[in-house]
Formats: structure tokens, C-alpha cells, sequence
């Protein structure tokens, strides 16, 4: 018998077709970077792709929170949204949003 | 009495509204259809009650602009109808208890029953309401099953007031709920799962939106031609010419009323696009020209809409619309807008932040044409070749992209991520499909037909008195220099002010070129929104954004035209 194996990824690094439990949904705060002034806080890389406020409670909102069985089931190339199942419901989440859900995946191979 | 219809996005609400009131609005297939609340009555035996139909919200907590229209509603509500996704129970249930905990009575309307049955899904309605402490109901808001239980029900509605302590403990009572109430039991894959999955696929995803595209443009292009051809110039041409000809012999040929009514006679006849009486052109662009590509364009948005695929084609573009300051689902009102500009600007609520409100407006009123300015070129400008028409959206969609792309670098803030519910895909119910087509149809004929008419008869009048003349030389040094036109293209500018399809219409008898029928053309769609888009903007973004979108419209246009008349 091979003993199911569980490991933790974020949404974003999960393939396609994987399913498992959301463990945790980071909050925003360690995404404020570049407060420099200028050009690169308005225009940085963490400026383009930041999600907006209180994306934790929309989430847990839309049903996704720790504890939940999720399932992914697309992502986009470009590092675009990734799409997710939970219960009968789909949910597109960006990039940036699917690499701060931590899921538990189910791994029985 | 105030009935309040309350729910998460898309689980029916305008459904519901539809049926409870026969009051008609539009219900889509999408999360955000409703960005306000929309009013309609139901009698209760002798009583009048007045029904709201609300936005749709996930929490009481709220997030965007239309979620906030939604709590602050829930103040003068009476009684509540929360409209439940039978399908999605337990996050639906979230809002129940949410609601359960205010001070206003609530009925559970148990929505979409008919879709629980092909999913596997069981719910113990009895257990439910005993659970729930309120009565549920289920229902099937687009066939109108369970709607008369739901309206005898209604006197029953309590409110509980219970109330939690956080939402860890009230999404643990929507479990427990949950778990005594639904089982789930075998299911077979439908062929829109199939479909669901194929265009999910990165690749697959892409290739169905080509195909979606393109088989959109072609129907549209298919059903507009054939209703101009078939229909609505036959019955100009053989009907209503004779009587204008009839008319216009009893008018004696000319004068001041033959002008008002009839217009020019070009060669002794009428000519629908040049004599510009308000029988002849007046009656002529909204119903010959532009309502074929009204019925036609939403036709085919009615079908995108209903069948789901919107919020689909939002993720695929995301990337896209990130490099313009927006995230993929402005595009569902930037699609809106090819129809008509004036809900496209309302449908920018669904987005979250007042940056994205502002560039998505912007954008909108630059580079996206309505309906009735699109169908006016496609006959006027397509006379002189498909290519000069294609010059004219090529021109239209490049520009879009690069004034986003400025805006996204000169706007202060940043673009949150997409974070959207995808719909199931689902067959359209037809007869909602068609209620929808002929609500927008006349919806259009009654706002556009007093305008274009009003117009018409203005530019008649001003053109009697000589105003043009005098407002066309004023502005010849920018019209002629920078952009190449006569000097007489000026007042179809300022018409396009009032409406852009007459305007394009006064451009048709000063003989152009085609180059010049682009310039004019391409410049009349960025210049100005009409006056009722900015009626909108100003209500939307607030007087001094719709300033500074206003100042980009202009600056936009001029530069465009100029680089075109260069190039060209």
C-alpha cells in the first residue's frame, strides 16, 4: 500500500486538475514592498499585480477559506488568473492571489 | 411595504424581479449584471408592495460600489427575499445568516432547484427551514416555478436576530446547516461540463474565444445585412418613398416646411442619407440604418451573456488588461459599450477601485463605438470599401490600448487582481433571451428616436439661420489644418454632442473623400461621448474626473486625426 503523501504548495504552483485543502490564506501586508518613492512604487513589479483591499475577506466570501476542499482547474500562461473549484462553484483568482492560498494537496500515488 | 430581493451575484435576483413584478430588466448569466437597484410592484392582496431588486453581494461586509448600493439598502427594507444558488448552498447560506442577523424579516427563495437535480445534489427543504427558522421556498425564477408558494409565503417571514460572534462561528453553523440538510449523490458530466473544461484549457480556451469572436462578428454582420436588405429598405424604398414623393409634390417641391420635413432633393429624389428632412433621413438612421445592428448586436450579446461565456473571456483578457490600469473583467463593460455607452459607464461599478472606474470610463467613451455610431459607419464608410471601415476600428482599437496603457503609467494607484465568480455555462432560457432583445430594442427606440429626431430638426433650423457657417469658420484653422477636412465637417462634430449617428449621417453630403470620411469618422467616435454618456460619466466619475476624461477625449482625437491625416 503506498501511504498518500501530503505536502502544502500555493494555488499558483498546484497543476492543473490537483485537488486539495486550503490550510491558510496569507493577508496581504508582506506585499507592500516598494515604498520608494517615485516611478517604482507607482509603477514596480509588486505595484501592477497587487490584489485589492481586504482580499482575504473576499475570498472567505466567495467560500474559499481554510478547510475547504478546493480543485484547480486552469491557469492562464502570461501568469494569469488561475481558476479554482469549491463545492459547485468556479472562482478565477489572479496570479498573485493564487500564490498566497496555501492548499494541502491530495497526493495518493 | 418595501420587499428587498437580496442574494450573491448571479443567482437570479432579476429573474425573480421579472416574474414576481412583470416589471422586465435585464438578467444575465453573469456576476455584476445589476449595478443598481431597479424598483417594480407586486400586489398583496389589497396592498401595493413595492419589490427592489438589489445588486447582488457576497457579504453585508461590502467591496466594491455595487455591494455598497446593496447594504445601504438593506436599511428600508421590510421584508427580505434572500435568493439562494440552490446549487451553492453553503456560501449562499453565509449572506442567509448574515441577513438573519439584522433586524429585518427574511424569506429564503431556494433558486435554480431545477439545476440541483442533474448535479447530484439533494437538500432537505422541511430540515432547512426548520434549521434556518424562516421559510424557504424553492423556486425556478425563469420558468416562474414556485413563484405563487413564494408570494403566499411571504407573510410568513420572521427575523430571527441571531448573531455571531465572528465568521469563524457563523461559517461553523453554515456547515452544520449544510451538513444535515444536502447530500450529494451520483451524477453524470453534462455536455456543457465538457464545454466548461475545453474552454478552460489555456490553449482550448483561446482557440474557442477566436472561434466566439469571429462567429459573433459574423452573425451580427449576417443578421444586420440581411434585415437591411431585406426588410427595413424595402420598406422604406417601396412604401414610404412614394408618400414622401407625394408629400413633397403637395409641398410644392421646396420652401421652408419642405426643407423641415423632406429636406434636399437630391437629383429629384429623396436620398435617405443626404436630404436630412426629419421624414426622410430623420426616420430613416434609427430605423433603417441603426436598428438592424441593434437587433443584431444584442441579439448576439444577449446569447454571450446568458450562455455564461463573459466572465470566461474576462480571465483570458486579464493579462491584457493589466497593462491598461484595468483587470480582465472590464471587459464585460467595455463590451457593453460596443452596444451603448450609457450602461457601459454605469456597468464600470462592477469594478473595485475608483482608478479602474476612471480609466475603464475613459477608454470606454475614447475607443469603444456604440451601436448606432458603429452601424452608421459600416453603411456610410463601407460604401467606400471594407478597408477604410477596418482603417476606422483599426485605428479605434489601437488607440484604446495605447491611452490605457499611458493612463495606467499617469493614474495614481494600482490595479487590484481579478477575483470573479465563473458562472456554469447554461443553455440561454429563450424566452428571458428574447424579453431582454426587446427590452433593449425598444429601450433604444425610445430614447434614441425624440434625439434624433430633436436633432435633426435643429441642425435644419441653425443651418436656415446660418449658425454653421459661422461656427464652421471659427473652428477651420484646426478641422482643415490638422485634420484635413472642409471646414463644413465641424457641425457633424458638434452634433455628434446630441448623437453620433445623425452626425455621422451629415457627414454623407459633403462629398469626402474616403480618407477623409476615416479622419471624420474615427475623430467624431473619440472626440466627445454623447451628451447622454456624459450625463453618466459626470453622475459615475464626479465633475472633475469627467474634466479630465473630457480632456483626453480631445486631446486623443485631435492627435489620432492628425497622425491620420499625415499617414493617409
Amino acid at each position: 500500500m503506498i501511504m498518500p503523501e501530503k505536502r502544502q504548495l500555493t494555488l499558483g504552483q498546484m497543476k492543473v486538475g490537483q485537488t486539495g485543502t486550503v490550510v491558510q490564506v496569507l493577508s496581504d501586508l508582506g506585499f507592500i514592498g516598494h515604498r520608494g518613492s517615485g516611478f517604482m512604487r507607482r509603477h514596480g513589479p509588486g505595484f501592477m499585480r497587487r490584489h485589492g483591499p481586504g482580499f482575504v475577506q473576499r475570498l472567505e466570501a466567495l467560500g474559499i477559506r481554510p478547510g475547504k476542499k478546493v480543485a484547480k482547474v486552469s491557469s492562464t500562461l502570461f501568469r494569469g488568473p488561475v481558476t479554482l473549484r469549491v463545492d459547485n462553484a468556479e472562482v478565477a483568482v489572479g496570479f498573485g492571489m493564487a500564490n498566497r492560498i496555501i492548499v494541502e494537496v491530495d497526493t495518493s500515488t | 411595504m418595501k420587499i428587498l430581493l437580496m442574494g450573491n451575484p448571479n443567482v437570479g435576483k432579476s429573474a425573480l424581479f421579472s416574474r414576481l413584478t412583470g416589471t422586465r430588466i435585464i438578467a444575465s448569466n453573469y456576476p455584476g449584471t445589476t449595478v443598481e437597484f431597479t424598483r417594480g410592484y407586486l400586489k398583496l392582496g389589497e396592498e401595493r408592495a413595492e419589490v427592489i431588486d438589489v445588486p447582488g453581494t457576497y457579504t453585508l461586509e461590502p467591496t466594491t460600489k455595487a455591494e455598497e448600493v446593496s447594504v445601504e439598502m438593506l436599511k428600508d427594507g421590510d421584508v427580505v427575499i434572500d435568493v439562494v444558488d440552490a446549487t451553492n448552498l453553503e456560501r449562499n447560506l453565509n449572506l442567509t445568516l448574515q441577513l438573519l442577523e439584522r433586524r429585518v424579516p427574511v424569506i429564503v427563495a431556494l433558486n435554480m432547484w431545477d439545476d440541483t437535480r442533474h448535479r447530484g445534489i439533494n437538500i432537505d427543504v422541511a430540515k432547512l427551514e426548520e434549521l434556518l427558522g424562516v421559510p424557504v421556498v424553492p423556486t425556478v425564477a425563469v420558468t416562474g416555478q414556485g413563484i405563487r408558494e413564494l408570494v403566499d409565503r411571504l407573510p410568513e417571514a420572521v427575523a430571527s436576530q441571531t448573531t455571531y460572534s465572528s465568521s469563524d462561528e457563523r461559517w461553523a453553523k453554515v456547515g452544520s446547516i449544510v451538513s444535515q440538510t444536502q447530500w450529494l449523490s451520483h451524477r453524470h458530466h453534462t455536455w456543457c461540463e465538457v464545454l466548461e473544461d475545453v474552454s478552460n484549457h489555456p490553449v482550448g480556451g483561446a482557440f474557442i474565444a477566436l472561434l466566439v469572436l469571429f462567429a459573433t462578428f459574423w452573425v451580427i454582420r449576417f443578421i444586420g445585412e440581411s434585415i437591411i436588405g431585406y426588410v427595413t429598405d424595402p420598406l422604406f424604398g417601396w412604401l414610404w418613398t412614394p408618400l414622401l414623393m407625394k408629400l413633397s409634390l403637395a409641398l410644392g417641391s421646396g420652401g421652408f416646411l419642405h426643407s423641415i420635413l423632406i429636406g434636399k432633393l437630391i437629383g429629384g429624389e429623396i436620398d435617405y442619407f443626404q436630404s436630412f428632412g426629419l421624414l426622410s433621413t430623420g426616420l430613416y438612421i434609427p430605423f433603417a440604418a441603426v436598428l438592424p445592428y441593434i437587433v443584431s448586436f444584442y441579439l448576439a450579446l444577449g446569447i454571450l451573456e446568458d450562455i455564461g461565456y463573459l466572465p470566461r473571456l474576462a480571465v483570458l483578457m486579464d493579462t491584457l488588461m493589466h497593462r491598461l490600469g484595468l483587470h480582465g473583467y472590464a471587459i464585460i463593460p467595455t463590451i457593453l459599450g460596443l452596444g451603448c455607452n450609457v450602461p457601459a459607464v454605469m456597468a464600470t461599478r462592477i469594478l473595485e477601485s475608483r482608478r479602474e472606474r476612471f480609466i475603464a470610463a475613459t477608454l470606454i467613451s475614447i475607443g469603444v463605438p456604440c451601436a448606432a455610431l458603429q452601424a452608421m459607419i459600416i453603411g456610410l464608410v463601407g460604401q467606400q470599401g471594407v478597408q477604410y471601415v477596418a482603417m476606422v476600428y483599426g485605428s479605434l482599437f489601437v488607440s484604446w490600448v495605447i491611452i490605457g496603457f499611458i493612463l495606467n503609467r499617469a493614474v495614481r494607484g494600482f490595479s487590484p487582481e481579478l477575483l470573479v465568480e465563473i458562472p456554469p455555462y447554461r443553455l440561454p432560457p429563450w424566452r428571458v433571451t428574447g424579453e431582454k432583445l426587446w427590452l433593449r430594442m425598444s429601450g433604444f427606440i425610445k430614447e434614441a428616436l425624440p434625439i434624433v429626431l430633436g436633432a435633426v430638426l435643429v441642425v435644419n433650423i441653425l443651418y436656415t439661420l446660418g449658425v454653421f457657417d459661422f461656427i464652421a469658420n471659427i473652428a477651420a484653422p484646426i478641422v482643415s489644418g490638422l485634420l484635413g477636412l472642409p471646414k463644413e465637417t465641424v457641425v457633424a462634430l458638434v452634433v455628434g454632442f446630441l448623437r453620433k449617428d445623425v452626425a455621422v449621417g451629415m457627414l454623407a453630403p459633403l462629398s469626402l473623400t474616403a480618407e477623409q470620411l476615416v479622419i471624420s469618422s474615427t475623430v467624431l467616435a473619440m472626440l466627445f461621448p454623447c451628451v447622454a454618456t456624459f450625463v453618466i460619466l459626470a453622475r459615475e466619475l464626479g465633475g472633475r474626473d469627467m474634466l479630465k476624461a473630457t480632456g483626453v477625449m480631445i486631446a486623443a482625437a485631435l492627435i489620432v486625426g492628425g497622425l491620420q491625416n499625415l499617414i493617409l
